[in-house]
């Protein structure tokens, strides 16, 4: 699945203003929010799941990119949202280095193939370093959102 | 000449071959010298040290996958990984 497909191109931030894991979670929920997503009450109950996942081991996968998601019966289909922290977020990456690239995915229940294949699409993009390297240099939304739908993956 | 062991999997798991497993999965194979690849029939093999390299397999449950290793103790690090890939995440 083409991240296109998923990534609500109104949700992208590039230029998170949180410093800290969770903070940086709730911003993205937020960036949803805003963006048309969840009914009231909803976006804490979804942070709650992101973080919940989060205790059971990092999504922070190395090389400064973190894929935080959850389950969460507030979407009928997956949606994502991407953010830059040019900064640096310390994420408890596997490799122990700060994250600088988030996909976060919110999949409804039950439907284990979508969110595969949208991981699938998120790793076809990240796969290719000068992808990373111009969305790390992406200064505005628009640009991220470019550089993702001009990509294959 | 490298030893190399392989053996085919099928994942269980209703959610597929999601991202815990494969963080436990690539955890176990960085402690390997050799290399690890997991093939799924009709796709390139992807590099089993690598979560994205993992996450392009888009292995659903029932999904039969090959994993092989490399190396001067590849049947053994073949079991360790064959009991990782197999214990149950039910997130």
């Amino acid at each position: 699945m083409r991240m296109s497909e998923f990534i609500v191109r109104e949700a992208i931030s590039a230029s998170l203003s949180s410093g800290q894991k969770e903070a940086v979670i709730r911003e993205m929920v937020e960036n949803l929010r805003t963006a048309g997503y969840f009914k009231p009450g909803e976006p804490e109950d979804v942070v709650k799941a992101i973080l919940k996942r989060e205790m059971l081991s990092s999504t922070g996968i190395g090389d400064g990119v973190a894929i935080p998601h959850a389950k969460h019966p507030s979407v009928d289909r997956l949606v994502g949202s991407v953010a830059v922290a040019p900064g640096g977020i310390p994420f408890d990456s596997v490799d122990n280095d700060p994250v600088f690239v988030l996909v976060m995915l919110i999949s409804p229940q039950e439907r284990p193939s979508e969110h595969l294949r949208a991981l699938e699409g998120v790793s076809r993009c990240l796969k290719d370093k000068n992808f990373v390297s111009s969305l790390r240099k992406a200064t505005t939304p628009q640009q991220i959102w470019d550089l993702i739908s001009a990509h294959n993956g | 000449m490298a030893e190399s062991a392989r053996q085919t999997v099928a994942v269980t798991n209703p959610q597929g071959f999601h991202m815990r497993p494969m963080q436990a999965f690539v955890e176990a194979a960085a402690r390997f010298a050799g290399t690890v690849s997991v093939m799924r029939q009709g796709k390139p093999a992807v590099n089993g040290k690598s979560m994205l390299g993992l996450l392009g397999l888009v292995a659903e449950q029932g999904t039969e996958l090959v994993i092989e290793v490399t190396g001067p103790n590849a049947a053994n690090e073949l079991k360790v990984l064959i009991e990782v890939f197999e214990r149950n995440f039910d997130d």
